[in-house]
């Protein structure tokens, strides 16, 4: 297990890493219907309503995390709190993550209490699923794994989203990635928990040639960019979920 | 003959007379019924083991519980009972036997062969492919740092490759086929009765074959035997019993009522908004629906398909010989041939798209042409048999009583 602060560095990411179509509105732009949700935030609400800090915590696997030394900043979660922090001035916002490589969503879940242990953690985002399909776990299992760990997350008082595998197109027939994303969202509609879908909204930015996830890629450059863009399709959700207008800050 | 269960073994004797052929309904006569949506049920096992795309939208898994699994099976169980028990007439047990077991040799080759196709793409992925974004997914061609044991597992059938889950189903019901049908011969509802009971047992206590390197058997051969000998029982008499049944009105207003909430709670899955339609008691007694020990409530869709099928497309409907429906057909009477290139040309999907970064237009292309070929490869296999046929010494009257029927 391994626990990573990355509020400190955000900062200096987002300058470092920033990348230069990131303003541009066509870029990796994600297609409303992939981010509308029925479930809502509320912990998350009641906190933007009371102007209190907004702690979000990442559970998740490997593929939440980028190698190389300036791996942590520029991956998702990080980018997801510079994200907030733009979107939400004012507003005291961490976002620390918590990952647990080759671990399986039964693994997590049953840690789960001990992790929300002494935290106060208003939301929880859990990336899980592709340790699963890479060992093919049962689906049922699978199912049972999820529904255990939301009902830990959520007697431990926190909002979750939940966020399935990654959109990995040359590895589709060695890793069957649907039957697991179609669990996690009948399993999300279940517990009226918002879905993350990773998985369609990487596909779409791959289908609208914002990126090449075909290719061979040597350098992080890709990956950053592409968690830059998740991390603010996160940001997104969030707010939209949570019923945030950004709009009352800049009234008060 | 040529369907799946059955590639090899031809009456090799005079035409069975008839009074032999009794359980038979259409002796002699190739039921085109069943290769058509054998053969559908091929096309659409290709398709969804393509990435998804707008052909997979097509495919009946979106529509309700059961999919193209579940009628392959069925009919090959109905098909391997139909002509293995015509051969224990005429050749014995012993005879009958040894050519399923023939069968099931071939069908291991098969997934051999497959698998050998498996390893060579991954093996080229793991090699050529690298991207940071990936590490983690990488991670899953860590077995073959281990040629070793993955080999002899996938030797075993313990290894499961996706997309190659169904021959080694196939292999186990093939195998215990002669037993089954050695019983089913003489008592065919005390057998249908002890595969159901089998089947309670397995929900009961879990039975599953273990698999490599973790988990079970993606379809549980205990449960989903249950299938394939209800097809097997139909096939021998069981159909003809139940048609009074089949032909009632309450019968099919319970399988379209049901179809109907089937596709209601497929379409709550796609329809995000609708979900709030479904009560929430209902939910937590239905989910999950078990495809690996074949749910009752799939089971239940199937028979409900079946029966609406039956119902609307008689035995001699003549669209059957409409040479719109003949590339399906084909398809349909060699079944082990063609799920074997359909696996082979999923593979060789993948490659072209992941190769050439292909989009939606390509995607849908490589479909198609998976279609055309496989239809190709059916039509060529079924003149090739009629070439033999003819030059061989058998007479001809051999080979109509063959179920091919469709080389004429």
């Amino acid at each position: 297990m391994r626990i990573v602060r990355i509020a400190g560095v955000a900062v200096l990411a987002s300058l470092a890493f920033a990348p230069a179509k990131a303003d541009d509105a066509h870029f990796c732009s994600v297609p409303a219907y992939l981010l509308s949700t029925e479930a809502t935030l509320p912990k998350v609400s009641e906190a933007f309503k009371a102007r209190a800090p907004i702690r979000v915590l990442v559970i998740g696997s490997r593929s939440s995390v980028l190698n190389g030394p300036a791996g942590v900043a520029s991956s998702y979660p990080a980018r997801f709190e510079a994200a907030l922090r733009s979107k939400l001035p004012g507003i005291e916002i961490s976002v620390t993550t918590d990952l647990h490589p080759k671990e399986t969503a039964a693994d997590v879940a049953g840690k789960i209490e001990k992790i929300m242990q002494d935290r106060k953690t208003t939301l929880v985002v859990w990336q899980t699923g592709t340790v699963d399909a890479m060992r093919a776990i049962d689906t049922d299992d699978f199912r049972v794994a999820l529904d255990s760990g939301l009902a830990a997350l959520q007697k431990a008082g926190a909002d979750v989203v939940l966020m399935n595998l990654q959109y990995n197109p040359r590895m589709e027939t060695v890793l069957a990635a649907t039957n697991y994303n179609d669990t996690l969202r009948v399993v999300a509609q279940e517990h009226d928990v918002p879905l993350f879908d990773r998985f369609s909204i990487m596909r779409a930015w791959s289908e609208a040639g914002d990126f090449d996830l075909f290719a061979q890629a040597h350098s992080i450059g890709v990956a950053a960019r592409v968690h830059d863009c998740l991390g603010r399709a996160l940001s997104k959700l969030v707010i939209e979920a949570a019923h945030i207008n950004p709009v009352e800050l800049e009234v008060r | 003959m040529t369907t799946l269960t059955a590639a090899t073994p031809e009456p090799k004797t005079a035409p069975p007379d008839a009074g032999k052929l009794i359980l038979a309904p259409v002796a002699g006569e190739r039921e085109l019924r069943l290769d058509l949506f054998r053969g559908l049920a091929l096309w659409l096992i290709f398709i969804d083991h393509l990435p998804p795309n707008i052909l997979t939208w097509l495919t009946i898994r979106n529509y309700g519980f059961s999919d193209a699994t579940e009628i392959f099976i069925f009919i090959s169980g109905y098909t391997a009972a139909f002509v293995y028990s015509r051969a224990m007439d005429e050749r014995g047990f012993i005879i009958s036997s040894a050519r399923i077991f023939k069968r099931v040799w071939q069908i291991y080759v098969a997934h051999v062969f497959l698998f050998m196709i498996y390893l060579a793409e991954i093996s080229y992925i793991a090699t050529s492919f690298e991207n940071p974004l990936y590490s983690e997914e990488m991670g899953i061609l860590d077995f073959l740092k281990h040629p070793d044991v993955t080999i002899i597992q996938a030797l075993l059938l313990k290894f499961k490759p996706v997309n190659m889950d169904v021959l080694p189903l196939y292999i186990v019901l093939m195998l215990f086929l002669p037993f089954a049908l050695w019983l089913m011969r003489r008592l065919p509802d005390v057998t249908l009765a002890l595969s159901v009971l089998l089947y309670a047992l397995t929900w009961q206590f879990n039975l599953a074959l273990p698999a490599y390197p973790h988990g079970v058997w993606v379809f549980n051969p205990f449960a989903w035997q249950l299938l394939f000998l209800f097809g097997a029982w139909c096939a021998l008499g069981g159909a003809r019993r139940m048609a009074p049944i089949l032909a009632s009105r309450v019968t099919l207003a319970l399988a379209v009522v049901y179809l109907l909430f089937a596709f209601y709670v497929t379409l709550t899955w796609h329809v995000l908004q609708l979900h709030g339609y479904l009560p929430g008691w209902l939910e937590s007694w239905m989910y999950p629906i078990n495809k690996t020990d074949l749910d009752v409530l799939r089971f239940a869709h199937f028979l409900a398909l079946a029966a609406v099928t039956v119902r609307f497309l008689p035995k001699d409907w003549p669209g059957l010989t409409s040479p719109w429906l003949r590339p399906l057909i084909l398809c349909g009477q060699h079944s082990l041939e063609i799920f074997c290139i359909g696996v082979f040309l999923a593979f060789a999907g993948h490659f072209i798209l992941a190769e050439t970064s292909g989009g939606a237009g390509l995607h849908f292309v490589i479909s198609m042409t998976g279609l055309v070929i496989m239809s190709c490869a059916a039509w060529l296999l079924s003149w090739y048999k009629a070439e033999v046929s003819k030059s061989g010494k058998r007479p001809v009257v051999a080979v109509s009583a063959d179920l091919v029927g469709s080389s004429s």
